[in-house]
């Protein structure tokens, strides 16, 4: 795959790290909860708060969902990690250190594949994924004189998924930070929400001409949380550097902060000086020593990954690769899509309809609603019912629709809208002939002009015959029995 | 009735026949701290309700007879412990309004025990210090003879068990600070393996050698009291999940055909001669009781104050960097802006030696020394231990001096950081390597008090009270006691 050049002559590079926050109950060195949007500082032990004395203790279900994560990105599982302390003073750091993994993280050499839009595969590699805790927030707003600190998120785990400088266009770099998404999601060990900060990345870019060995130099573009303003700081940043260089400048290395009102990045205030880390391993807390047993039953305990999901989708239900896709773009569309297929004996047919539909109609209801699939007002069984009566030729494809928005509103069963509305196609010869002669004695005139040759007339007859069965008549049936009348 | 003078068993067995409730025993020794405590300055907090609150509690157990073997047993904790409702202040202008609102694992597990909290001990600032003068509270001074030093850093418990204001005292040793006091002062001190006891509620000073133990005259009463404070606390993480020997049972161990070793470098590097004298004297009483003495070097071994003043900075740094003026602890007045927040709060709260240690640790972790200090640092620790560890795969045991000298001048280090430093030369190696050791009273030089060291493999802390046991059970300088508190 050739790499795509932001402009002519120029070559983009691109590392993303993502910050995922991981789904456990309790902090990573506490026993305090982790739900969002708690009351300030009411989920802030002792432990968060830093307090003299009190120590950190891991919660095992970090390291059991860090495994998780290497296993199904092929990563090299590290039989012992350690946790560093990363130093510096700050107001939502309690502790003025925050324990990471540094030297040894606990994921290392994964990778993971995209899908380009040419419809190519490309291998984008994970340099490392190590466990860490996440500080607090300083809160500025609404108090005179004063910033108020909220220590409710101090603690919480986080995974930080680093990739390899890899991606060539922000378009690859959303692909590949979706791909992530939706395996974290479906291994359950994120719960991927990027409004309230769950899920979301800082960008390195860098430009440089193409063929060039030596990378240029690159500025991290901090703290995004949708994959929309992803793409959008990134192409701002690509244009920004290419104009720098064009221009004859140099771009200098800096933290930048993307504004989406503005659409830009811009240079994040300079510290006062630069941070010595000065990180060295945490002595409060042991090695983590990891055993293949341990390893083995993760292993055991993965479900069915999103690109093995896929690739069964296509082998099973001759899905092309794109629906595939999009349809295991999270474990719960996947599985309603396969609940729809079920219902419906999973023939071929059936299974590429059930594919439209699912992508179609039934995602475009669960947006416009906000809804998901939870609360989707169509259940799986009663698409499968509506795809039946096309499929039985009850109704036709168009009038599937109406039956669907009617399902969709009242949450009924597609044969009670049908019969209810007197929607059921009519398949009857007699029914369809009779209507076929009214249309004939009511326009005499256009009759004996297409006796007398004039073809085109036929769509016309169609028109009228489907105006009088309120356009239920099979269509084909018609076609051919109204053939048969009109013939001199 | 001069109760002072008793054991821990006596007191809980005059306790059980009701010679004397345990508010009458808390009483006596509040008395004791009443008249003695203005000169010795041991206690920074006193805690007269609070310990008659658990007296009480003790006499109502007692009465019911569900009584243990520490129950109405009064004692003092060293002010780096947490305790619930009290100040804890780790001898430092930071923690004056401090009210730890939790127990210290090993507070809570005394309680548990049914011991009686009498106070809070002096000590150096945050256990920074080897003569207890680097408290934002005073110096405390040693019993035997006031112009001198008691040790540090829990220099206030020394002194508390010394002048018999309290039975036992709780201490913390990160580089010899309850061996080192233990000596200077006349008295018993065991710092356990590292890992032996929790270190939960104990502010920390060097997270992988602090470790908390126990001071008491004799070393069957601080057998009594370590088997209450040991054991694995799921609070924290570096705590050992084994279980906690009989320390008492154990005591009945022989010392015939124990192997000693007599560690070369322990005798070098700066020993008074005087003091040397009464060690190797000590040392033929263990013969005598039937240990097999055996020459042992540990070539690397004086490089361990090197090594300690790199390792316990460097994470002093870091463990200190709590104490930023914002949630708790010393702030100072008007700040005008964050930067100024942390500079004067910490400017003001820490002490001159506080600051020089956060400040070594701080330039031994940054960018570009790392890896000639800190790292090589712990290149030299692992080689330490791992001398101690072929030691051991030769002896029982080992046995020293636990400090050069016998208590020195108030004041007569205090300009010389680097002597001040070299007091601890002979107790550092322990907590490097993470071994139990003790010192016990074994002789006097020129009427102050001198303390052999016995030094035992990780989880080896019953040999070690055995051994030490079985020496004051030919000895008495356990006994004798400084002339205005006898």
């Amino acid at each position: 795959m050739a790499s795509t050049a932001a402009r002519d002559g120029w070559e983009v590079v691109i590392g993303l790290e993502i910050h995922a926050q991981l789904a456990t109950k309790s902090k990573i060195f506490s026993a305090s909860a982790t739900a969002y949007g708690a009351a300030p500082n009411s989920q802030a032990s002792l432990v968060d708060l830093g307090y003299p004395g009190v120590l950190p203790v891991l919660n095992g279900e970090v390291v059991r969902m860090a495994v998780k994560f290497g296993l199904a990105t092929g990563a090299t599982i590290a039989p012992r990690s350690v946790f560093a302390r990363k130093n510096y003073f700050y107001p939502d750091l309690p502790k003025g250190y925050q324990i990471s993994q540094y030297e040894r993280p606990i994921v290392e050499d994964g990778s993971l594949e995209i899908l380009l839009d040419d419809g190519s595969r490309k291998t984008i590699g994970i340099t490392r994924a190590h466990l860490e805790e996440d500080a607090g927030k300083s809160l500025h707003e609404g108090l005179a004189n004063a910033s108020g600190i909220d220590l409710n998120r101090a603690g919480t785990p986080l995974l930080e998924i680093v990739s390899e400088p890899d991606l060539r266009s922000a378009k690859e770099a959303v692909a590949y930070m979706k791909k992530v998404h939706t395996l974290v999601r479906y291994l359950e060990i994120c719960d991927g929400n990027m409004q309230e900060g769950s899920f979301r990345c800082d960008a390195n870019v860098s430009v440089r001409k193409l063929g060039a060995a030596k990378l240029g130099t690159r500025c991290e573009i901090k703290n995004v949380n949708s994959f929309r303003y992803v793409e959008k700081a990134i192409n701002y940043e690509i244009e920004r550097q290419i104009d720098v260089l064009d221009g004859g400048g140099v771009i200098k290395q800096e933290t930048r902060l993307y504004d989406s009102a503005k659409d830009e990045t811009r240079p994040m205030r300079s510290k006062e000086e630069a941070n010595d880390y000065r990180y060295f391993p945490d002595p409060d807390l042991l090695p983590v020593d990891i055993e293949p047993a341990f390893i083995a039953a993760v292993q055991g305990s993965l479900p069915e990954l999103p690109d093995d999901k896929a690739a069964r989708f296509v082998r099973a239900y001759g899905l092309v690769a794109y629906d595939a896709l999009v349809l295991t773009a999270s474990r719960e569309l996947a599985d309603f899509y396969e609940a729809v297929v079920r219902a419906l004996g999973g023939e071929t047919a059936a299974a590429k309809l059930a594919a439209n539909w699912v992508m179609g109609d039934f995602s475009a209801f669960l947006n416009r609603d906000g809804l998901e699939i939870a609360t989707a007002r169509v259940s799986a069984g009663h698409l499968a019912g509506l795809l039946v009566r096309i499929l039985d030729a009850t109704i036709s494809g168009k009038i599937a629709k109406d039956v669907f928005e009617a399902m969709w509103a009242e949450g009924a069963e597609a044969d009670v809208v049908i019969a209810a509305k007197g929607l059921r196609q009519i398949t009857d010869v007699s029914a369809i002939e009779a209507a076929i002669e009214a249309v004939m004695a009511a326009n005499p005139a256009q009759l004996a002009d297409y006796r007398a040759g004039k073809d085109k007339l036929f769509g016309f007859f169609v028109g009228q015959a489907m105006k009088a069965t309120q356009g239920k008549a099979n269509p084909a049936q018609l076609n051919e029995l109204l053939k048969k009348k009109l013939a001199p | 009735m001069s109760l002072h003078t008793r054991s821990v068993a006596e007191l809980a067995a005059g306790l059980a026949a009701k010679e004397y409730s345990a508010v009458e025993l808390t009483e006596y020794f509040l008395a004791r701290i009443g008249a003695a405590n203005p000169a010795l300055n041991a206690f920074v907090t006193v805690t007269p309700e609070r310990a008659l609150a658990d007296a009480r509690r003790a006499d109502a157990t007692l009465a019911a007879g569900k009584a243990g073997p520490l129950t109405g047993i009064p004692l003092a904790h060293k002010d780096i412990f947490c305790t619930d409702g009290i100040r804890t202040a780790c001898g430092s202008r930071m923690l004056d309004n401090f009210i730890a609102p939790y127990d210290a694992t090993v507070v809570e597990r005394l309680a548990a025990a049914g011991t009686v909290m009498l106070g809070k001990t002096n000590m150096d600032e945050f256990a920074m210090g080897s003569s207890n003068e680097t408290s934002f509270y005073g110096p405390v001074k040693n019993p035997w003879d006031l112009r001198k030093v008691p040790g540090g850093s829990s220099g206030g418990s020394a002194a508390t068990v010394a002048a018999r204001l309290a039975p036992v005292a709780t201490g913390t040793d990160t580089g010899g600070s309850i061996r080192q006091p233990a000596a200077l002062a006349g008295v018993s001190g065991i710092k356990p393996t590292y890992g032996r006891v929790s270190r939960h509620g104990m502010i920390a000073f060097a997270s992988s050698l602090d470790q908390a133990g126990i001071l008491a005259p004799s070393a069957a009463d601080c057998a009594r009291l370590l088997g209450a404070m040991a054991g694995f606390d799921p609070r924290d993480s570096t705590s050992v999940d084994r279980p906690v020997p009989d320390y008492v049972a154990g005591l009945g161990a022989s010392l015939k055909g124990v192997r000693i070793g007599i560690v070369k470098e322990f005798f070098e590097h700066g020993l008074d001669a005087a003091n040397g004298a009464v060690i190797h004297a000590a040392i033929d009483e263990l013969a005598k009781l039937g240990a097999t003495l055996v020459d042992i070097s540990c070539p690397n071994l004086p490089l361990s104050v090197p090594t300690y003043y790199v390792v316990a900075p460097a994470e002093c740094s870091s463990n200190l960097s709590r104490f930023d003026g914002v949630r708790f602890g010393h702030r100072c007045k008007d700040p005008k802006d964050l930067l100024d927040l942390y500079l004067r709060s910490r400017g003001e709260g820490f002490g001159p030696e506080v600051k020089r240690r956060v400040m070594t640790g701080t330039y031994v972790l940054s960018a570009g020394y790392y890896d000639a200090y800190y790292l090589r640092a712990q290149k030299v620790r692992t080689l330490i231990t791992n001398e101690f560890r072929a030691a051991f795969a030769q002896v029982d045991l080992l046995a020293g001096p636990t400090s050069p000298t016998p208590a020195f001048d108030l004041g007569a280090k205090m300009d010389d950081p680097i002597t001040m430093y070299l007091n601890d030369i002979y107790t550092i190696g322990a907590n490097l390597a993470g071994l139990p050791a003790m010192s016990v009273p074994c002789g006097f030089v020129g009427g102050l008090p001198v303390g052999l060291q016995l030094l035992g493999p990780h989880f080896g802390e019953s040999q070690v009270l055995a051994a030490g046991h079985a020496y004051q059970g030919v000895t008495d300088f356990h006994r004798r006691m400084p002339a205005s508190y006898a």
